[in-house]
């Protein structure tokens, strides 16, 4: 099962790579997806085994996380098909055969229990996506290029620091020094407080950076705006949600040991930090690229917020880390639909777009009601479990400002997105690129997953969650 | 034996300094290859012998002192470049901060609770020195080259860390471990031909058109 999982992008990775004809190769990707998705599920609803040893071991959070990716997977490697089609001038193979090593380093993140493992599994999905930010081989996209690379590396190596010390607590505190989870939750209460404490600061900041807490979130405008948008989508939906693990194990870590406010403040001042921010930028955003960007912001932060409350917010952020990742998928492939139409990303250069592209701007709509966590979607549930769960367990100024800042969010995206949706018909050239089965589609697929979340969630993910929440908060596993 | 540890780790020391105070790519890049290769063989000096510490020492020198600088060499033969010329900040300063903050970090090294048999090693501070160090180079720099230098003493900073926990990494966790760093690094000699060719320089402080 595992090996499967692991296996299968691997082949079709090899298999693209090695296809000669630009136009077949993009065929390999929701192939791949689809065999993937197909033995994700047969996974997730079977009974998990551990692996000899515990390093490898699908617990809810690892479903939930599977789970996400590899529907985000599919959906976007549908999608790939009709855009790579459409975008011939470029060549391919890097692209086709560097998305399924992502996928199958995600597969990875979700299962694995070593922390040194996981590590080396969130840092290959930052580099194999760092020549695919790339595809458009211009000066904007390598400066982007640039940034990220450089940025997520020094970030990454500090979450490598943060492991060290977490070692050597155990190493203090003279138990078998070790960094697989199941000792370490077990064994949390020995640990030296001080060496933790540590850990916890540089895990923090590390996979931070990775995920995009303001102040560390730099090179996430840039990255998001240049990436093509399936790229984008998987960026902001895929590997967020896998530096989050890596953040989230830690958590257990600490939890388990008895967690002082320490932990949970750090997290709530970040997450408020990274709204705020998003707040601010979203305002006057000329770009809608970039502003999906800080919309990713947004999120890491309520999900930071969520985990820093603790209790009855950590379903919701479980809940929220799943509906958070496939919608950034509907907006990144909506909005690639628009920029390609229009040859334009500038907020002022496309309007109108629902005249133009009647199905991919109605869904960057329904994705921006989405996001903004409106009723009926998947997100206004999380957020609303975290919100009340704030307020009912005496974090009312939490709670409030968590709605200040959504609403400022709410009104700077609308200011951006309504206009390019349904203003008036812009001048601009038209380049020819419709609404196509294949690129309306897989957009459309992951907005009715995340409608239906928000209207009912099935039981056996309703139980991964609830499982999920008993893990985080310090229960043994 | 643990004379020529310590004496290693100074040269260790002495080496951030030559990285920090010289204005030369090709000399940066042999003195942190130096330093990776000194890091390779600590390990052994400290441990006894087991095939795990014979693995990450080929590794190591392998890695840090044969690939690396060879990438690294390749990209500026090919910028057709040799100087830092214009950093952020001058080299008299950095040194400067570079000599305090090497200081700062032998007192705070002091004060932390390490493990009895860990006190008073030289590791620590050296860690944190280098660690620093490679900050200093990474935000002082305009040249993308040095910012990869930065980088790299900033991961022999860590390594050095590590050095006082071999057991608790498996090898397999190791090796991974050096082969994301490679890949990383080469990926970065890749992007950095990619900026020489669009921007005819690989002068980080051009990369500005992309900004709020």
């Amino acid at each position: 099962m595992v090996a499967g999982l692991l296996l299968i992008p691997l082949l079709g990775a090899l298999t693209a790579w090695f296809i000669p004809s630009d136009r077949g190769r993009p065929w390999t990707l929701p192939i791949t997806g689809a065999l993937h998705l197909a033995l994700t599920l047969e996974t997730v609803l079977s009974p998990a085994a551990p692996s000899p040893g515990g390093w490898l071991h699908l617990d809810a959070i690892g479903k939930l996380v599977l789970l996400s990716v590899s529907i985000l997977f599919f959906a976007s490697g549908l999608y790939a098909v009709e855009y790579l089609a459409y975008r011939r001038e470029r060549p391919n193979r890097l692209l086709c055969a560097m998305l399924p090593v992502c996928l199958s380093a995600m597969t990875l993140v979700a299962f694995a229990h070593h922390l040194g493992l996981l590590w080396v599994a969130i840092e290959t999905t930052t580099l194999t996506m760092t020549p695919l930010l790339y595809f458009n081989r211009n000066a904007r996209s390598i400066e982007a290029t640039w940034k990220y690379m450089l940025i997520c590396s020094v970030g990454i190596a500090l979450a490598l620091l943060g492991l060290l010390f977490l070692a050597y607590s155990t190493v203090v505190a003279r138990i078998e020094p070790t960094l697989l989870l199941e000792p370490l939750v077990a064994n949390a209460r020995l640990l030296s407080p001080a060496w933790l404490k540590a850990a916890f600061v540089f895990l923090l900041v590390g996979y931070g950076t990775k995920m995009g807490l303001a102040p560390l979130h730099t090179w996430k405008p840039d990255a998001y705006g240049e990436a093509p948008g399936l790229v984008g989508g998987l960026l902001a939906g895929g590997l967020v949600t896998c530096s989050f693990v890596g953040l989230l194990r830690a958590y257990q870590v600490c939890m388990a040991a008895n967690g002082t406010t320490f932990h949970r403040d750090a997290l709530v001042l970040m997450g408020l930090l990274s709204m705020a921010t998003a707040a601010v930028f979203m305002a006057r955003q000329a770009d809608f690229k970039r502003m999906l960007a800080y919309s990713s912001v947004e999120h890491v932060g309520i999900l930071a917020v969520a985990l820093g409350l603790g209790k009855g917010a950590l379903a919701g952020a479980l809940l929220h880390l799943v509906n958070n990742s496939l919608t950034k998928g509907v907006l990144f492939l909506a909005a690639a639909n628009i920029h390609r139409s229009y040859n334009s990303k500038r907020c002022e250069q496309v309007r109108g777009a629902l005249r133009r592209l009647p199905w991919s701007g109605g869904l960057f709509l329904a994705g921006f009601f989405a996001v903004t966590g409106s009723p009926p979607f998947g997100l206004f549930v999380s957020e609303f479990s975290i919100i009340s769960s704030a307020m009912t367990q005496g974090g009312e100024w939490i709670g409030g400002l968590i709605l200040f800042f959504l609403a400022a969010i709410f009104l700077g995206m609308a200011r951006t997105v309504l206009p390019v949706v349904m203003g008036e018909s812009s001048r601009i050239e038209h380049t020819g690129y419709r609404d196509r089965f294949l690129t309306v589609v897989p957009p459309l697929i992951l907005m009715g997953v995340v409608l239906m979340l928000g209207l009912w969630i099935p039981e056996p993910l309703s139980r991964l969650i609830t499982e999920g929440a008993a893990l985080l908060g310090g229960n043994v596993p | 034996m643990t004379s020529l540890v310590d004496q290693l780790i100074v040269l260790v020391m002495l080496i951030n300094f030559a990285a920090l105070g010289s204005g030369r790519l090709a000399v940066a890049i042999r003195a942190v290859a130096l330093q990776g290769v000194i890091l390779g063989i600590l390990p052994v000096l400290i441990h006894s012998f087991s095939w795990h510490l014979v693995v990450i020492t080929g590794g190591l020198i392998l890695a840090k002192g044969i690939i690396i600088p060879w990438l690294l060499t390749g990209a500026i033969v090919r910028a057709r470049i040799s100087r830092e010329m214009e950093p952020y900040l001058g080299y008299v300063p950095t040194l400067l901060i570079g000599a305090i903050t090497t200081g700062l970090s032998f007192v705070f090294a002091a004060r932390l609770p390490l493990a009895p048999e860990h006190q008073g090693l030289l590791f620590v501070p050296a860690a944190i020195a280098t660690l620093l160090t490679g900050f200093i180079v990474l935000v002082t720099r305009r040249k993308a080259i040095s910012q990869v230098i930065g980088y790299l003493m900033l991961e022999n900073g860590i390594f050095l860390f590590g050095l006082l926990l071999t057991e608790a990494m498996p090898v397999m966790v190791e090796a991974g471990v050096l082969l994301d760093l490679i890949v990383g690094i080469f990926v970065m000699g890749i992007i950095i031909n990619q900026i020489s060719r669009e921007f005819s320089s690989i002068d980080t402080s051009r990369l500005t058109t992309l900004r709020d």
